[in-house]
């Protein structure tokens, strides 16, 4: 029995040890690559780091924090902004990936050019050319002219003159919603790439026995849209929120992670406040992504 | 004509026995029809325009872009434009640094993610779901945390001291490829625990009596691993791989923090080009900057010569990239 007991606990040390010589360079990697860093940044964030022959730190406490958050004239407000910005575009990217998807999974001609179309922007619009459409400064000005001296107007902006009458009552808002989104679509669209395909192969494995057995007993498309097509798809739903919260939080032309950027290495090279601030961008994203994910996993259905 | 007769009149006999309801059913499935093609082919439009646009304002001279009447299709064909733009980018030497960094990180990349994902898939050890958890970590951290420090690193490099006794200094590892296979061997290159995540899902998605099987033939870990998983991950290691080549392509995260700004570089080429065309505009007309016309003309042209190796890759591994995505069974 001894014996037998012993010769277990061998080949579990063993499996343990090939566990982790497999995720070895991952460890490796995790400790130099990040631990390190992480709090070499921590430590920046509160000292004032001078790079005069050689990197130095002397401790400053909180100043960078106080800097940050009481002095710097564009850092609140751009935190706040995209933070806003998040709570308007994840819901309107889950929706439309989720359209998109819906109308992808029903069988007409093009549907593969279809998706491949809507699956280019993740290839395409990535790292250095987000920020070349939005951020060029060229591109920006003369759409400034453009639009000074055209007198026609958007659809969109001649039917918000309409329906939004009053700027506080509720309904206004909400069409104010509305529009931001419609005049956003393009973003989206791009955004939603890979929302789309993981919502469409989550689709694809809703057995169709289970409609026809809803159609059978009398359900309409609506009903069985609501009691199957979206419990079926939930888990994928909060694989996608957290998804598209990463991803919107780490795109290249983010407000604050160009605002880092300028107070550290692209610009002023002043180390301690850039870690500073991003300190805070992380700690705001995690917090974001917890709310969101907490809230939204009570809800989701796991069918087994 | 006498059949589509008959059948028109099937179709009105069976709309008659149905009260109205087919007719109804009829009309209202086309009517759908069109409402999707409209909104689809609408969206399309809307994705592609730009790239479209790009075309065709990158084969016009520079007074086409000022004639009002011209709105796609270029009345002076040239393509002046891309010569001019690729002169400027360096575009042959800049293309192939890119083409050797895009692959030299995605397989280092691939290589490593795939160790580490398999051993989370298959193995237990202790502490595995505080590892994983890590794992979870990285994709989560902005990169733009620990950006300071790590470029910091990368200019005074030192293990444990050795460099600074042996030469007298730390290393500068920057302006060399050296920090990125760094960075890759260690899994922490871009978007490096997605494709641990996803090359994990995987993993556990293939039965176990394969491997089983293997070592009651007497055939020991690794070797199980290289012989048995690894061609069944096959379409996952595809997958993963063309997304870090094309990720990496236009990536100006890391390219920024390794390389100085005029590294021969694609992403760091684009994002001078504005700069570097105004000089060469004033030393060849003596005007004091290129107009914004001509400019935002050029820059198009830039990215279309970028993007144009990224759309034939998509174009032969489409399959690739979006069969094996929908069949990883990514789950919470």
């Amino acid at each position: 029995m001894a014996r037998k007991n012993k010769k277990k606990k061998t080949l579990a040390f063993k499996n343990a040890v090939a566990g982790y010589l497999f995720i070895a360079p991952f460890i490796i990697g995790f400790i130099m690559f990040m631990i390190i860093p992480l709090i070499q940044s921590l430590r920046m964030s509160f000292s004032t780091v001078e790079l005069e022959g050689g990197l130095s730190m002397t401790w400053a406490g909180i100043e960078n924090y106080r800097q940050a958050f009481l002095v710097d004239a564009e850092f609140v407000p751009n935190l706040v902004q995209e933070l806003l910005k998040m709570l308007t575009n994840v819901p309107a990217t889950l929706i439309f990936s989720f359209f998109i998807a819906l109308l992808l999974n029903q069988n007409f001609k093009g549907r593969g050019a279809v998706r491949a179309i809507f699956f280019l922007p993740v290839i395409l619009s990535s790292g250095v050319i987000v920020g070349l459409e939005s951020g060029n400064t060229l591109l920006a000005d003369m759409k400034d002219a453009i639009e000074k001296s055209s007198t026609d107007a958007s659809i969109t902006s001649v039917l918000e003159s309409i329906l939004i009458t009053s700027e506080s009552s509720p309904m206004s808002q909400m069409f104010e919603y509305v529009f931001d989104i419609i005049n956003s679509v393009y973003d989206i669209a791009i955004a939603s790439g890979i929302q789309i395909i993981i919502f469409l192969s989550a689709l694809q494995t809703i057995s169709p026995s289970m409609f026809e057995a809803a159609k059978i007993e009398g359900c309409t498309a609506w009903e069985s849209f609501w009691k199957i097509t979206l419990p079926m798809v939930s888990s994928m739903i909060l694989v996608n929120i957290v998804y598209t919260v990463i991803d919107f939080f780490l795109k290249t032309d983010n407000a604050v992670m160009e605002k880092i950027d300028k107070v550290g290495i692209g610009g002023a090279m002043d180390y301690g406040q850039a870690s500073a601030m991003a300190w805070i961008y992380f700690l705001c994203v995690i917090v974001a992504l917890g709310l969101v994910s907490l809230i939204i996993s009570r809800r989701v259905y796991y069918y087994e | 004509m006498s059949k589509m007769g008959t059948k028109f009149k099937t179709f009105r006999e069976r709309n008659k026995k149905s009260n109205g309801y087919l007719l109804r059913k009829t009309s209202f499935s086309i009517g759908y029809k069109i409402v999707r093609f409209v909104l689809l082919f609408g969206l399309c439009f809307l994705i592609l325009q730009p790239l479209l646009n790009k075309i065709s304002i990158s084969f016009m001279e520079e007074r086409d872009l000022y004639d009002s009447t011209i709105n796609v299709i270029p009345r002076h064909f040239t393509t002046n434009n891309f010569k001019i733009a690729s002169n400027l980018m360096e575009y042959w030497k800049s293309l192939g640094n890119t083409l050797w960094i895009s692959l030299l990180v995605s397989i280092l990349q691939i290589i490593s993610c795939t160790l580490v994902g398999y051993g989370f898939a298959r193995y237990k050890f202790p502490f595995k779901g505080l590892w994983f958890a890590m794992v979870v970590l990285v994709i989560v951290i902005p990169p733009s945390t620990i950006q300071s420090s790590l470029y910091l690193n990368f200019r005074y490099f030192d293990i444990f001291g050795i460099f600074q006794a042996i030469g007298g200094q730390p290393l500068n590892l920057l302006d060399s490829f050296t920090p990125y296979a760094l960075m890759c061997l260690g899994c922490m290159g871009l978007k490096n625990g997605l494709y641990i995540y996803m090359l994990r899902q995987f993993f556990r998605g293939i039965p176990k009596e394969l491997e089983e099987a293997a070592y009651v033939d007497g055939c020991g870990k690794f070797k199980t691993f290289l012989r048995i998983m690894l061609p069944d991950a096959k379409p996952m290691i595809t997958s993963c791989f063309l997304f870090s080549f094309v990720w990496q392509w236009t990536d100006s995260f890391y390219s920024g923090m390794f390389l100085s700004s005029d590294y021969a570089i694609l992403s760091n080429k684009i994002a001078r080009l504005s700069e570097v065309l105004n000089s060469f505009v004033k030393a060849t007309t003596g005007l004091d900057k290129a107009s914004t016309a001509y400019a935002s003309a050029m820059i198009g042209t830039g990215t279309l010569l970028i993007i144009i190796p990224l759309i034939i890759v998509y174009l032969f591994a489409q399959k690739g990239f979006v069969e094996s995505l929908s069949q990883s069974g990514i789950k919470m």
